[in-house]
């Protein structure tokens, strides 16, 4: 993302602009902006004129409008951004207060304007315009039969492809309808690698599973990668890793996100910091019970006695709707910085944010 | 669905009375004599007892309602009365204690494995140098499973005692196939646990961490009651007395703990490489010195066979499934309750679909009739291969098996590292049926043996707690109620790798 102007009053009051670059922006975006905030972007609108002889025509113009935000929506596999909204500043083809729904564009400037900008906001606003991070991984969780295909971008798991085929289990005289499903499943697999990563942009492609399927897998990637000339892959071949998890679901991905070997290459992506965080957090749990705390009201509490080193939040709970409740959350992660603890906040878009909220 | 119905039925059985049977439960007792079309079908010349009136219809009239003109148990001993009872026994311990081994040393000196291809896995084996694994290859036939030298999938393999026919199920040991080994031993009756002797061995094996304890608490979570333990590779500490007794004495208490009463475990000293104490009398000085007991297979024929719960309605969980030859497919597992027929209709849960069964089948041989407890193979028309997965439950329509995504269970909670909190996710296993899941609610932490309720709404579960708590899943499942059947009531829950807990389904959320 990129900041282009930032103009604030005392009091918080004011509008920010910024372009959005890459579709992690979007979500970034979708964390700032919220109901009642007013938007002004470039958008299309269809336009009916009558002619004097009452004939009507629509043509599709493309203007610029400032909406009030009412809806928003979020695509999480095509990371897009829809607003809907009233029109609150005059337009030559919009009337005031007509409905219009703005589909935030990448590279397109938009300008957001809030009445009140709070900290986590402004935190959010920063992060999405640092350019040292981007580490994009791309990652196959899979067990026999099942797989995923994900990639981590430093904010968000995006799952890709899940695969699932049921392959029939070893028979005792029949062994070849479960090797003939096992190759089914792999190509499957390999498709979905093919068709949704992008080796330009991913620095590492993690491939985890239990037993020895990462390891069929991966020698029947570059077998029927030589056997087809892929250049891409062959290419490639050192990007991969193979990883162990216990198994092919999603939320395995946490497993192999605390493994060693890919902690040495990711250290600096939020997911893995996230994980890391968490899993101190149950540790804490299970052995000072008294020591870690969840839930909004024994966070309160712990707050009041100004007992708090590392708050663990998820960001979904800033999206919420009311925004009483909105401010009472960021009031408690001013307070905990105030006292001098870390603020994490968690994406729900991770693994770690699902088990958070 | 009628005419899919129609076209599948089997030759000479009219579809009609086919169709309403399932559905029509107001049939009048009268009506039952007119259902006897039955008998016309060919296939079936085994002169079904229709008229004979149901014993059990007063008492269980719920679950009988379903089949009114089969009495199951006067059918299940007129098809099953003379001969020999069926256990199926699963082979579980820690990885490389010689479980294929010893079943497949147990197969051979019993003669249901010929010289000549002993002779050929010798042959083989030796050729990668890996000679002492030729027994376990009667088990392990996957190019896989040989060249690493390790089981992956659940083996099976029929064979017969002086009493009884057993079908063994050789689990891997292997932390990663855990899963596999569960769907295994959810089909089994009875359990052997063989536990390496090997000064080392069995403490990598016991100690935390290593799969005897895991498995042990597995199979007692999965309701197996009857355990005997083959301590395997004595030969090793040249058949030791001490040892066997410094292990019998760990391993008892610990399995008391996990649940098994004392009179149901049985400890047999042995070898499964040399082959001593398995069907013959011992020849070993050293242990006969101390050891008069039974051997290996004495042991096995003394399991007492489990009550079938044929009564109740027709359940059957999915394990596998395959194509068939044509255009059918089948689905292998286990009938859980009740009985099936051939031309029966069956309701495909959760996606509540229904097909016709054209055929079932025990180890490749037909059948007309499947009963409680069975594994067996259905053939299944009328439904796509797609919508049927492993895991789904095979149902009486009249009597369906429930459906949901929600529901609460009384669990025991087991060594873990981490504590349970709100929003855990775990991985559920549920019969063969393996699904993402999470722990939506701690209703109450529960007392260990009374199960009083000592906290409500606790922060989190640590280590050997029981609790209630409410369980979500990502897609819905079929399930039951524990006190309604004990087979489809149980639950596991795993955590990377680990099982966390065992539990009983008490009540299901719609």
């Amino acid at each position: 993302m990129k900041l282009i102007y930032k103009e604030l009053d005392k009091d918080g009051e004011g509008t920010i602009c910024v372009i959005p670059e890459e579709p992690e922006d979007m979500w970034h975006a979708y964390n700032l902006i919220s109901e009642g905030d007013s938007v002004r972007g470039s958008t299309i609108r269809k336009v009916q004129s009558e002619s004097s002889t009452g004939s009507s025509t629509s043509n599709r113009v493309r203007t610029t409008l400032t909406i009030s935000v009412e809806n928003i929506e979020y695509d999480t596999q095509g990371c897009m951004l829809r607003l809907k909204g009233r029109n609150i500043v005059e337009n030559q083809y919009v009337k005031m207060g007509a409905y219009h729904t703005l589909d935030l564009e990448l590279n397109r400037k938009f300008t957001l304007r809030k009445h009140e900008w709070d900290s986590v906001s402004l935190d959010r606003i920063e992060t999405a315009c640092d350019p040292a991070k981007n580490a994009d991984v791309a990652a196959i969780i899979m067990q026999e039969g099942l797989a995923h295909v994900c990639l981590i971008t430093p904010s968000m798991t995006l799952i890709r492809a899940k695969i699932d085929v049921s392959i029939p289990r070893k028979r005792k005289n029949f062994p070849q309808q479960h090797d003939k499903g096992l190759v089914k499943f792999y190509d499957n697999v390999l498709q979905a690698l093919l068709r949704h990563i992008n080796f330009d942009v991913v620095k590492c492609v993690l491939i985890a599973s239990p037993g020895f399927v990462r390891d069929q897998f991966f020698e029947y990637l570059f077998q029927t990668a030589i056997k087809t000339d892929n250049k891409v892959l062959l290419e490639n071949k050192g990007k991969f890793m193979l990883v162990h998890s216990s198994s092919g679901f999603k939320h395995s991905l946490r497993e192999v996100l605390q493994d060693s070997a890919v902690i040495a290459k990711m250290a600096d992506t939020k997911a893995a910091g996230e994980v890391k965080a968490l899993e101190k957090f149950y540790s804490t749990l299970q052995m000072e019970p008294d020591k870690a705390f969840y839930g909004k009201k024994h966070i309160e509490r712990a707050i009041e006695s100004m007992a708090i080193e590392t708050l663990m939040i998820s960001d979904s709970l800033f999206r919420c709707r009311n925004f009483a409740l909105r401010k009472e959350y960021v009031q408690i992660v001013d307070a905990v910085k105030e006292m001098g603890g870390e603020v994490k906040i968690f994406s729900s878009m991770h693994i770690s944010g699902e088990r958070k909220s | 669905m009628t005419t899919n119905a129609r076209i599948a039925v089997p030759q000479g059985v009219k579809p009609t009375t086919n169709v309403t049977k399932g559905f029509d439960l107001s049939q009048k007792e009268g009506y039952r004599l007119n259902v006897a079309s039955r008998s016309e079908s060919p296939a079936s010349g085994r002169g079904t007892p229709v008229n004979v009136p149901s014993a059990d219809s007063g008492d269980d009239l719920k679950f009988s309602k379903g089949k009114e003109k089969l009495d199951p148990v006067v059918l299940y001993r007129k098809e099953r009365g003379d001969v020999r009872e069926h256990l199926y026994m699963v082979v579980i311990g820690h990885v490389d204690a010689g479980k294929s081994t010893l079943m497949g040393h147990l197969l051979y000196a019993l003669g249901q494995v010929n010289q000549k291809t002993m002779h050929k896995y010798e042959q083989e084996s030796r050729k990668l140098g890996k000679q002492s694994f030729m027994y376990a290859w009667v088990l392990d036939e996957t190019g896989e499973e040989r060249n690493r030298g390790i089981t992956m999938d659940v083996g099976s393999f029929q064979f017969e005692t002086k009493h009884k026919t057993i079908t063994l199920l050789d689990a891997p040991g292997h932390k990663d196939f855990i899963p596999n080994m569960i769907s295994g031993a959810g089909h089994a009756d009875v359990a052997l646990l063989v536990v390496d002797a090997t000064r080392g061995e069995f403490e990598t094996g016991f100690d935390y961490g290593g799969q005897t304890r895991e498995h042990a608490l597995l199979v007692r979570s999965l309701g197996i009651a009857q355990l005997a333990v083959a301590i395997n590779k004595l030969d090793t500490v040249s058949w030791s007395q001490q040892r066997f007794d410094e292990i019998k004495v760990k391993l008892r208490t610990f399995l008391r703990q996990a649940g098994f009463r004392e009179n149901d475990v049985a400890f047999v000293p042995c070898s499964g490489l040399t082959g001593q104490n398995l069907v013959q009398e011992p020849t070993e000085k050293e242990l006969l010195s101390w050891y008069n007991g039974p051997s290996l297979i004495e042991v096995l024929d003394n399991f007492k066979c489990p009550e079938r719960p044929i009564t109740k309605p027709f359940r059957f969980s999915v394990n596998d499934l395959f194509k068939g030859t044509g255009s059918s497919f089948c689905v292998s597992g286990r009938v859980e309750t009740g009985f099936l027929s051939v031309g029966e209709r069956v309701l495909v849960c959760p996606s509540r679909e229904l097909a016709v069964v054209k055929g079932v089948a025990i180890e490749e041989s037909p059948k007309q009739f499947i009963f409680a407890g069975d594994q067996a193979s259905v053939t299944l028309s009328g439904i796509e291969m797609q919508n049927v997965a492993v895991g789904f439950i095979l149902s009486d329509p009249g009597n369906p098996v429930q459906i949901s995504s929600k529901f609460q269970a009384k669990i025991v909670v087991f060594n873990v590292t981490v504590p349970i909190t709100k929003g855990f996710s775990v991985i559920l296993h549920h019969q063969s049926l393996v699904e993402p899941a999470v722990v939506s609610k701690l209703i109450a932490q529960l007392h260990k043996n009374t199960g009083e309720v000592i906290k409500k709404h606790p922060r989190f579960l640590s280590n050997n707690t029981s609790a209630m708590v409410e369980i979500q899943t990502t897609r819905p499942i079929a399930l039951e109620l524990y006190c309604d059947c004990k087979e489809l009531g149980r639950i596991m829950l795993r955590v990377s790798g680990v099982t966390i807990a065992a539990g009983l389904i008490m009540k299901i959320i719609l």
